[in-house]
């Protein structure tokens, strides 16, 4: 693992950025292009550089199965949550306008809410793929 | 009949019966997956390109623009590539359970060892 | 007040309850979220189905946008019917996962599978609900992706390239039906359900909308095993665990059944899909292959679960004689005999679990003097199979007669009489699984077998039971299914 000093090196570099591009798509997404999916695939793909170069163990070590498995779930409740949220208020389901006062306002913060929910569900379930296929030993 | 400014369509049928082929003619498991995402991949090319408007900007609002593609078929494709990395991601496990539980991955082979069982 | 979102809470509810099974993994937990969920659905379906048949069609605008922008779910007959087959199924199967052998074999991770239930249960009412073409594809991949997961958690490990095969035949007819609803959308610039067939009958049917028809057509068929695009339902419903036989056998066919009739009658509409093209000659011939092919394989099957599986084919092949007729008679005997047969098939492969879980066997000699020692499913498997065959007083006989009566209405006696004809091989192969059951003795030194345990029997016999009580109790199925059937055909 030692060997590969430069790739070490540019991997803990990219890292960071890798990630903050990740939550830019993501909070971005209601203004510009970008949005859940895009940020939870780029977001995985940072931790799947990681775990290709530091190995799986480490990589499991930040993010275990049990957050993993918690995440893909709770993203999906999320989205669901926000629906259920707006059926309470008065609204039709998903029906972002009736969460504030004033609409505009309820469809940003809608959107927001669900395109986190996308995204932590879409990160949780590539990384999920990644460690499922990486740690098999046939 | 405008055959050259159709192209997208061209390459569209292109990929569908390549796709398609490797699908039906294939017997490894893992090509015919391959060939299953070239198929997909087909639909999504359809997709896109029925969404380009000539002379259109990315469908984002600014000042000045007036001609915008169309958006709806790209976030349409976008649900039908999750769809495809999910089915790609399954479709890949079971590979993985076949090879397994029967040691090959070659679909003749599977047979054999089935009839013989 | 909240009766106006049942439809929106119809899909909800098991989509929260799904991923709710990963997050409250202890125990029994998961099994209570499954069971209130899907008895939530059953009976938010049965209200929907009252509602629509006091007011008439239900629109509901999800996230509140108009309809032909946003997407909108529409219930009339049709969908009310398909959801209460779809939702009644899955809540009278999730009891008898409880104690099935499936759970001993997955036991540490039987909330997966749980919520791969909840979400093929979300993904089948999803298709049978949506007014929008889009959604509809979405939601058909999400119950059949789960539906592959489901097959490949059967025992046998024939079982995971059965799914491997259903995967890759059933994303291809997906992939088609989606190329289908882009052609749609390239000729009238739309996707609801209902605007799309007003825009195509003032912009008229060229080309694109031809070539679209075709794809749909093709991958529907794909999707409901219609002879020949049949060949991955054998495999997949003979090593699917018990309950996910019962279940995907007596739902995921009929969802893909209504998905032709939506689209022929509703979309394309009966004129252009039946008279512009030639759509009913093809169909009625390939159904009638189909109702022989599948009786007549099934007779020379050894595996019982084998032969209930080519019974599938040829069922199915009845479903879409009826189509073919293209009347009221015709759609609405269709119609009828999805909720039927997905009482009988869903009856007969339940028994053939409660069998497999004494006697860890489908081999038909196995079956032999099952008669006196497992009484009550043998009995349960008696009589579904005689609604199979079509016998008076069972569910089966309603739909074969109204079969009938729709090919004589149209003056094709000799489909009527086919008819009939392809019900004696069913009488044939019931009846080789009878006389093992009840006339053969056991051979000797075998082990002793006794009954099936009570909660594999009561969700039995409550499908079974149903056989009997809307074989003589018609008149709600009958008259659904001719709302139905006007619905879709738009008369009124």
């Amino acid at each position: 693992m030692n060997d590969y000093l430069v790739l070490r090196v540019v991997t803990k570099l990219l890292m960071p950025f890798i990630l903050l591009f990740a939550l830019y798509v993501q909070f971005h997404g209601d203004f510009g292009p970008g949005g859940g999916f895009q940020a939870g695939v780029i977001f995985a793909s940072g931790f799947i550089l990681y775990a290709l170069i530091f190995g799986v163990e480490n990589a499991e070590s930040i993010l275990p199965d049990g957050i993993l498995r918690s995440g893909m779930a709770g993203g999906v409740l999320l989205y669901a949550g926000v629906g259920i949220v707006s059926l309470l208020m008065g609204g039709n389901f998903l029906d972002y306008s009736v969460l504030q006062h004033d609409p505009v306002h309820g469809q940003h913060l809608g959107i927001s809410v669900i395109e986190f929910g996308v995204g932590t569900t879409v990160a949780c379930v590539m990384i999920t793929v990644f460690y499922t296929f990486a740690r098999w030993k046939g | 009949m405008d055959i050259v400014g159709l192209y997208n369509y061209w390459i569209v049928i292109f990929l569908m019966m390549a796709g398609f082929y490797v699908v039906i003619a294939r017997g490894n498991l893992i090509k015919k997956l391959v060939g299953l995402n070239v198929f997909q991949a087909s639909v999504f090319v359809l997709y896109i390109s029925m969404g380009k408007v000539t002379g259109g900007t990315a469908p984002i609002i600014a000042e000045g623009i007036t001609n915008y593609s169309n958006p709806l078929p790209h976030v349409l494709i976008l649900t039908a590539i999750v769809v495809g990395v999910a089915t790609t991601a399954l479709g890949l496990a079971l590979v993985v359970r076949i090879r397994q539980a029967y040691g090959t991955i070659e679909e003749d082979e599977i047979h054999k060892l089935d009839d013989d069982s | 007040m909240i009766t106006e979102h049942f439809p929106a809470l119809q899909i909800v509810i098991p989509l929260i309850a799904a991923p709710l099974c990963i997050l409250l993994r202890w125990r029994n937990v998961p099994f209570g979220i499954a069971l209130v969920a899907t008895w939530s659905a059953f009976i938010i379906s049965c209200l929907l189905l009252g509602q629509v048949m006091d007011q008439g069609i239900i629109s509901y605008e999800l996230g509140g946008w108009a309809a032909p922008w946003g997407i909108e779910y529409r219930i009339d007959a049709a969908n009310a019917m398909v959801l209460l087959i779809v939702s009644g199924i899955g809540s009278v199967v999730v009891p008898y996962t409880r104690n099935s052998m499936l759970l001993e074999y997955i036991h540490e991770r039987h909330y997966m599978f749980y919520s791969a239930y909840l979400l093929c249960l979300t993904g089948l009412m999803g298709v049978a609900i949506t007014g929008d073409a889009f959604n509809l594809f979405v939601f058909l991949e999400i119950s059949s992706l789960s539906s592959y997961v489901l097959i490949s958690l059967g025992f046998d490990r024939r079982a995971l390239t059965a799914a491997y095969q259903y995967l890759v035949l059933g994303t291809i007819g997906a992939t088609f039906i989606v190329i289908g609803i882009g052609l749609l959308y390239h000729a009238t610039g739309s996707l609801n359900m209902l605007d799309i067939s007003q825009r195509l009958e003032i912009n008229g049917y060229d080309r694109t909308v031809v070539a679209a028809f075709a794809f749909i057509t093709v991958g529907t068929l794909l999707k409901l095993a219609l002879f020949p695009l049949h060949l991955w339902l054998p495999d997949a419903y003979t090593y699917a665990p018990s309950s996910v036989s019962a279940f995907l056998a007596a739902t995921a066919t009929k969802v893909a059944v209504y998905v032709l009739l939506r689209f022929f009658f509703t979309i394309f509409g009966a004129e252009f899909s039946f008279e512009t093209l030639p759509s009913g000659p093809p169909l009625m011939a390939l159904a009638i292959i189909a109702m022989f092919t599948g009786s007549f394989v099934a007779i020379f099957q050894e595996n019982i679960k084998r032969m209930l599986a080519y019974s599938s084919v040829a069922q199915i092949g009845y479903m879409i004689l009826g189509v073919s007729l293209v009347t009221v008679n015709g759609v609405a005997a269709t119609v009828l005999h999805l909720f039927n047969h997905a009482l009988i098939k869903g009856g007969l492969f339940l028994a053939m679990g409660c069998i497999y879980f004494r006697i860890s066997s489908h081999h038909i000699d196995n079956f032999a003097g099952l008669g006196r020692r497992m009484p009550l499913t043998m009995a349960a498997f008696v009589v579904g199979g005689l609604s199979l065959i079509g016998v008076p007083l069972t569910a089966g006989f309603i739909s074969k007669w109204q079969f009938v009566l729709a090919a004589l209405d149209r003056d094709l006696w000799w489909v009527a009489a086919l008819l009939m004809m392809s019900s004696l091989l069913a009488v044939v192969y019931v009846w080789r699984v009878v006389e093992q059951a009840y006339f053969r003795s056991p051979p000797a030194g075998s082990e002793a077998v006794t009954e099936a345990p009570t909660s594999l029997l009561i969700p039995t016999w409550v499908l079974v039971g149903a056989n009997i009580y809307f074989g003589i109790e018609t008149e709600l199925p009958l008259t659904v299914s001719r709302m139905a059937a006007r619905a879709l055909l738009g008369t009124q």
